[in-house]
This record gives structure tokens, C-alpha cells and sequence, in this order.
């Protein structure tokens, strides 16, 4: 308990990652609420690969951290840009409001 | 180690509130500051344990840039006053809340028991070519690896935030009416024949320009 392992960070990136999948269910407002709740997973990944970076010894997994803060940093871009979008269209970015598409 | 202890859970108790706040919270502005906090106190833990540059790269790119784009977008939709329709559906009864919790609950244990019911073992863990000199810093480190082994991983991820941003772009790109743009085809296109034109101008009486 006094010692911080390896297995605190990774029950830390799990509780992060279990608390974005979370806000995906249970949201209900708008979308770019659930964007976030992304950006909580993409985090708690980001969390588990420098735990084991570290405590490896290894510098792999940091080079992985990097290539995914960019790739969350362009999707973050690209979704925001589809809410403008659909805001400008509708009016609305509810969830429930997004219907569109339904078969 | 004590203080790595303390720090530890001031940390991740910040981080965990701030992550249970970003999705529970009624305001939408409310869930990006909380966003902030938590990519900052994540980024402290980083820091703390030995990554600096991803943790200044976390303060940097992502407190800096995405959620400041977030808080951006949130403001510019004004979309702080629909709320306080958590957990209910306007339309919809909102029927798949229990089912949601079920997955997200045992999604939670099942990781938990992975880490749970894992063992250290060293053996399996050292890939042994790219191990961590304590000599240098780690941003010397990473660096020697980014621009050697792994430079085209670095060129491709470039090509990403090209693309995302040409995405961006044309997305939200549209043609406005009544505004007075310039025409690069038009400007270079031009000619001597159709735009000088030479006048004889009588004595006293001149041209006149505007008409």
C-alpha cells in the first residue's frame, strides 16, 4: 500500500478508462460530452503504456504515448468539426436530437 | 518514497474526481474545466513518475490546445443552457441507462481483475534493445529514438494532423455571399490588352477615371 507499483497505475488507468465508457452510456445532453468521455479512454491508454514504459525500463511505450496524443489531438479536431457542422444544420446537438441516419 | 506515496493518491484522487465530474456534471463548460483539471493532474503523475516530456507534452498540447478548442466550441454553440436532462430522455424514456451500467461495470471488473491477477515477471517484460539509460534525461532519450528507429511512425503522424487539419477545414468551410474575395486565376490571368487602355485627352478637359 505505502509502495507505489506498477499496479497502482494501471487500477488508476482502469478506473479512468471505466469512468469514460461511463459518460458514453449514460450521457444524454450533447456530443460533445461523449468527444470528452474519449478523450478520458484515449487518456487512460496513455496512462497504462507510460506505467509500463516506466517500470520496463523500456522507452517503446513512450514513443506509442506520443503517436497517441496526435492522434487524439487530430480526432478531437475532426469531431469537433462535425458538431459545428451539424449544429449549423439542425440547430441541435442533442443526442437524441442525431437521428438521421437511422435505417 | 513517501512522498512518491502522498503525491500518488493526491494525484489520482484529483484525477478520478475530475474524470467522475467531466461526466456527470449539468453545465457543459463545467465538464471542460474539469477536463483541464484532470489532463493536468494526469499530467503531474506523469511527471512524478518519470516521463517529463510526455507530461509537459500533456500540459502543453492538450491544456493549451484541444481543450481550450473544446471550451471554444461549447461557447460558440451555446450549449450551456440545455442541460439538466441527465439521465433522462426527452423523446426517448431512456430504456438502455441499466444495460449501459451493466457493460461499464464489468468492463471495470474485468480489468480489474487482469491487473489483479497479473504477476511481475521481468523476463517476459524487458524487450531489452530499448532500454531506459538513467544518464540522460528523458527527453534526450526519447529523442534518440523518434528521429533513429521510429522516424517514420513520427513522419506518419504528421501526415495525420495534416489530414485532420485539411479535414477540419473543409468541413467547416462555406461559401458566403456578399463578401469580396480575391482571385488569384483572375489576378494572373490578366492581360495588357484588357486592362490599359490608352485615350487621347483633349487640351484642358481631361478623362474622367470613375465611370
Amino acid at each position: 500500500m505505502i509502495e507505489i507499483g506498477l499496479g497502482h497505475y494501471l487500477t488508476l488507468g482502469a478506473i479512468i478508462f471505466s469512468l469514460g465508457i461511463v459518460g458514453i452510456f449514460l450521457n444524454r445532453k450533447n456530443v460533445i460530452v461523449i468527444l470528452m468521455s474519449i478523450e478520458l479512454i484515449l487518456l487512460a491508454v496513455n496512462i497504462n503504456l507510460i506505467s509500463f514504459s516506466i517500470f520496463s525500463g523500456d522507452i517503446l511505450g513512450q514513443v506509442f504515448t506520443m503517436l497517441i496524443l496526435s492522434i487524439a489531438a487530430a480526432e478531437a479536431a475532426i469531431g469537433l468539426a462535425i458538431i459545428v457542422v451539424f449544429y449549423r444544420n439542425k440547430g441541435s446537438i442533442r443526442v437524441e436530437d442525431i437521428h438521421q441516419m437511422k435505417g | 518514497m513517501i512522498a512518491h506515496t502522498i503525491f500518488f493518491y493526491f494525484f489520482s484522487i484529483i484525477a478520478i474526481y475530475s474524470a467522475l465530474m467531466v461526466i456527470t456534471s449539468k453545465n457543459t463548460v463545467n465538464s471542460v474545466f474539469f477536463l483541464i483539471l484532470d489532463f493536468i493532474s494526469v499530467g503531474c503523475l506523469f511527471i512524478m513518475v518519470g516521463a517529463e516530456f510526455l507530461g509537459m507534452i500533456l500540459l502543453i498540447v492538450y491544456v493549451g490546445a484541444v481543450a481550450v478548442l473544446f471550451l471554444f466550441v461549447v461557447m460558440m454553440l451555446n450549449v450551456a443552457e440545455q442541460s439538466s436532462s441527465w439521465f433522462r430522455g426527452r423523446v426517448t424514456k431512456a430504456t438502455h441507462i441499466p444495460s449501459g451500467l451493466f457493460v461499464s461495470i464489468l468492463i471495470f471488473l474485468e480489468l480489474l481483475v487482469v491487473v489483479g491477477g497479473w504477476k511481475y515477471k521481468t523476463n517476459i517484460m524487458s524487450s531489452g534493445n530499448l532500454t531506459i539509460n538513467q544518464n540522460t534525461t528523458n527527453t534526450h532519450e526519447l529523442g534518440n529514438v523518434i528521429y533513429t528507429d521510429y522516424v517514420l511512425y513520427f513522419q506518419l503522424s504528421g501526415m495525420i494532423l495534416l489530414l485532420a487539419m485539411m479535414g477540419a477545414i473543409i468541413l467547416t468551410y462555406r461559401k458566403r455571399e456578399n463578401i469580396k474575395r480575391q482571385s488569384y486565376f483572375k489576378q494572373v490571368s490578366r492581360e495588357k490588352s484588357s486592362s490599359i487602355e490608352l485615350k487621347d485627352t483633349e487640351f484642358e478637359k481631361g478623362v474622367k477615371i470613375d465611370d
